[in-house]
C-alpha cells in the first residue's frame, strides 16, 4: 500500500452501513492529519439495494476526488465484488466480507484478505456492525490511519439518536483490527492468501 | 480556529448561510440537494430563523422575493428542473435588484432528465435564466471548503450589488464530503438596507417601492439601461481584480502548450489530467473560472498570446466553451471534450483527448 495516497470503494447492501464504514475511514484520515475524500452513489441503484462509495485518504491536497482505479476494495457482498472486482489496481487489495462471499478465483494479481465480519459482528451480538470490523481490519493495513487516534474518536461519530450503539461499534472496530494483527498478515503482492475461521 | 469538521457540500452550504446572517430560507425538496433544507429545517430553528417549504418551487422564489424586499438574507435552493421554475421569480428579483443567494445543484437535462452530476445549466445561469434584459453573478465552487466560502461570498455580492446571485454546484460536489473549516460568523442586521420596504424614503414620497413594472416605455428604457450600467460596475470591479480571490484559478499555465478549461468538480479532475500529462513530457496547464458570470475573460485572452491551443472540458455537449472562444477570439483553437447525462469523465478519457490534440499523429 502506497504510503501516500489509499484510494478506497465501498460497497454492499444497501442497509450494510456502507457510506458509514467510508465516514469512519475518512474522519480516522481526517483526524490523522490527511487530506480526504468521500463520494457516496446516491444514483437509482442505492434504491435498488447496492450501496457504494469512494474515499480517498492523501498525504496531498486530492485534485479528483473520482477513483476509476481503486488501490482497495471494500466488498461487504457478492454483488459488490462481480461490480468492481476489475477495477482494482494490479498489486491493490480486495478485502471481503467472507461470511456472506464464498472463496473464488478472483485475480491473481491483487492481494485478497478474507474478514469474517458478519460472523464476528454476530458473536459481538448486533449483525449491523459488520462495517465497523471491516473499518477496523483496513485500520491495520492503512499506513494513513492512526488505530488509537481512531479509537479515541469513534464514539464521537455515532449520532446521538444510536449512542448505545457507541460500545459495540468500537468493539466491533477493535475485533477487526485484532483479527488482522493475529493473522500475521505476511503476503506480498501477487500471492493467493487466504484466511479462513476466526 | 475552529477544528476542520467532516461535512458534506449541501450541509456545508446551509451552515454558511445561517452564519452568513441568512434567517430564511424557502425551497422545495429535490435530489441531489435535498440535505440542504433537510439542514436548514433543523439548523434555522436554532438561531430564531425561518425554515419554509414551500408548496412549490415558484412559490419558494417568490417567498425569496418577498423576504428580499423587507431587507432579510434570503436564500432558496434546488436542482435543474426546480431552478428552472424559479426563473420567473429570478427574473422579477433581477428587475426589482432585490439582493439573494439562489443555489443549484446540477443533475441531468433537459426535462426530468435524471439525478446524477451534470453541468448542462451553464447557459441557464450565466445567461440570465428567465426573461429579460438582466444578469445573475454566477459563482462555482469546486471543493467543499469553497462551497462554504462562495455561500458567504455570495451573500456579500448579493448586497453590494442589490442583484441575485448564483452558486452553481454540481451534484457530485453536493453529495460529497471533505474538511472544512466553518467561518466565524456574520451579524446582520435586517434594517440596514435603507432602500428595504418599511423604511422611510423622504425622496420618493414618503415610502420604499419595490416593483418591477414600468408601462410607461421610457420608463422602462431607463430602468433596464440602469440595470445594464450595475452589470458595467459588476464587470469592471471583476476585471479590475476586486474579487481576484473569486475570480479564477490558474495551475501551471506559464508554460502551456495546451491550457485545459473547466469548472467545478471537472477542474479537480483537469488537475489530475495536468499532472499525469506532465509526466508523460505534455507541458499542459489548467485555468479553472471560479466566477462564470463575470467571466473571467481577460486571463485566457492572455494566455492566448503564450500557449497553442485550449481544450475545455465539461459536464455537458458544451456550454462554456463559447465564453472561451468569445475570450480566445479566435487568436487559438479552442477544442472541446464533454460527456452528458449524468456521466464524469474520467481523468483517462480527457488525458487521451489531451494526447491526440498535441500529438496528432
Amino acid at each position: 500500500m502506497s504510503a501516500e495516497v489509499e484510494r478506497i470503494i465501498l460497497a454492499g447492501f444497501g442497509g450494510q452501513g456502507i457510506l458509514f464504514l467510508g465516514k469512519v475511514l475518512a474522519e480516522a484520515g481526517m483526524r490523522n492529519g490527511k487530506h480526504v475524500s468521500w463520494i457516496p452513489s446516491y444514483g437509482p441503484e442505492m434504491r435498488g439495494g447496492t450501496a457504494n462509495c469512494t474515499v480517498i485518504i492523501s498525504e496531498h491536497p486530492i485534485a479528483s476526488p473520482l477513483v476509476t482505479v481503486p488501490d482497495t476494495v471494500i466488498a461487504m457482498n457478492r454483488p459488490s465484488v462481480a461490480k468492481f472486482n476489475v477495477r482494482i489496481k494490479a498489486g491493490g487489495m480486495l478485502m471481503y466480507n467472507s461470511s456472506l462471499i464464498e472463496r473464488q478465483e478472483f485475480r491473481d494479481d491483487i492481494r485478497l484478505v478474507e474478514i469474517p465480519a458478519s460472523e464476528i459482528a454476530d458473536e459481538l451480538g448486533n449483525a449491523r456492525v459488520a462495517n465497523l470490523v471491516m473499518a477496523g481490519a483496513y485500520a491495520k493495513f492503512s499506513k494513513l490511519i492512526d488505530y488509537d487516534e481512531m479509537v479515541k474518536a469513534l464514539p464521537q461519530l455515532i449520532p446521538a439518536s444510536k449512542k448505545e450503539l457507541a460500545e459495540i461499534n468500537l468493539a466491533a472496530f477493535e475485533r477487526g483490527y485484532q483479527f488482522v494483527k493475529e493473522k500475521k498478515y505476511m503476503f506480498g503482492r501477487y500471492v493467493y492468501s487466504v484466511f479462513k475461521g476466526i | 480556529m475552529a477544528d476542520k469538521v467532516l461535512m458534506k457540500g449541501n450541509e456545508v452550504i446551509g451552515e454558511a448561510a445561517v452564519l452568513a446572517g441568512c434567517r430564511y430560507y424557502f425551497g422545495y425538496p429535490i435530489t441531489p440537494q435535498s440535505e440542504l433544507p433537510a439542514y436548514l429545517a433543523r439548523r434555522l430553528p436554532e438561531v430564531e430563523g425561518v425554515f419554509l417549504q414551500a408548496e412549490s418551487e415558484v412559490a419558494a422564489i417568490n417567498m425569496v422575493y418577498g423576504a428580499a424586499s423587507a431587507g432579510a438574507r434570503v436564500m432558496t435552493s434546488s436542482s435543474s428542473p426546480g431552478v428552472s421554475l424559479k426563473q420567473e421569480g429570478l427574473s422579477y428579483i433581477a428587475g426589482a435588484e432585490m439582493p439573494c443567494v439562489v443555489v443549484n445543484v446540477v443533475r441531468g437535462g433537459p426535462g426530468l432528465g435524471n439525478i446524477s452530476p451534470a453541468q448542462s445549466d451553464y447557459w441557464q445561469a450565466t445567461r440570465g435564466g428567465g426573461h429579460g434584459d438582466y444578469r445573475t453573478l454566477v459563482l462555482a465552487p469546486n471543493s467543499v471548503q469553497e462551497m462554504a466560502d462562495m455561500t458567504i461570498a455570495a451573500f456579500e455580492l448579493a448586497d453590494r450589488f442589490r442583484n441575485p446571485v448564483l452558486l452553481l454546484v454540481d451534484g457530485i460536489l453536493g453529495q460529497m464530503m471533505e474538511p472544512v473549516q466553518l467561518p466565524a460568523p456574520t451579524t446582520y442586521d435586517i434594517n440596514q438596507k435603507p432602500w428595504a420596504l418599511g423604511n422611510p424614503n423622504p425622496r420618493k414620497g414618503g415610502r420604499n417601492l419595490c416593483s418591477t413594472i414600468f408601462l410607461d416605455v421610457e420608463q422602462l428604457e431607463e430602468h433596464n439601461w440602469h440595470l445594464y450600467q450595475k452589470y458595467q460596475v459588476v464587470t469592471d470591479e471583476f476585471a479590475k481584480g476586486a474579487y481576484k480571490h473569486l475570480a479564477v484559478e490558474t495551475h501551471a499555465v506559464d508554460d502551456a502548450e495546451i491550457v485545459l478549461v473547466g469548472y467545478g468538480i471537472i477542474s479537480r479532475i483537469l488537475k489530475t489530467v495536468v499532472e499525469k500529462a506532465r509526466k508523460r513530457g505534455i507541458k499542459a496547464g489548467l485555468v479553472r473560472p471560479k466566477t462564470l458570470w463575470p467571466f473571467p475573460s481577460q486571463v485566457l485572452a492572455d494566455l492566448a498570446a503564450k500557449t497553442k491551443q485550449f481544450l475545455v472540458v465539461e459536464m455537458s455537449c458544451g456550454q462554456m466553451v463559447e465564453d472561451v472562444k468569445l475570450a480566445v477570439d479566435g487568436k487559438k483553437p479552442v477544442f472541446f471534450f464533454g460527456r452528458t447525462g449524468g456521466t464524469v469523465p474520467s481523468d483517462f478519457e480527457i488525458l487521451n483527448e489531451v494526447d491526440k490534440l498535441v500529438r496528432p499523429d
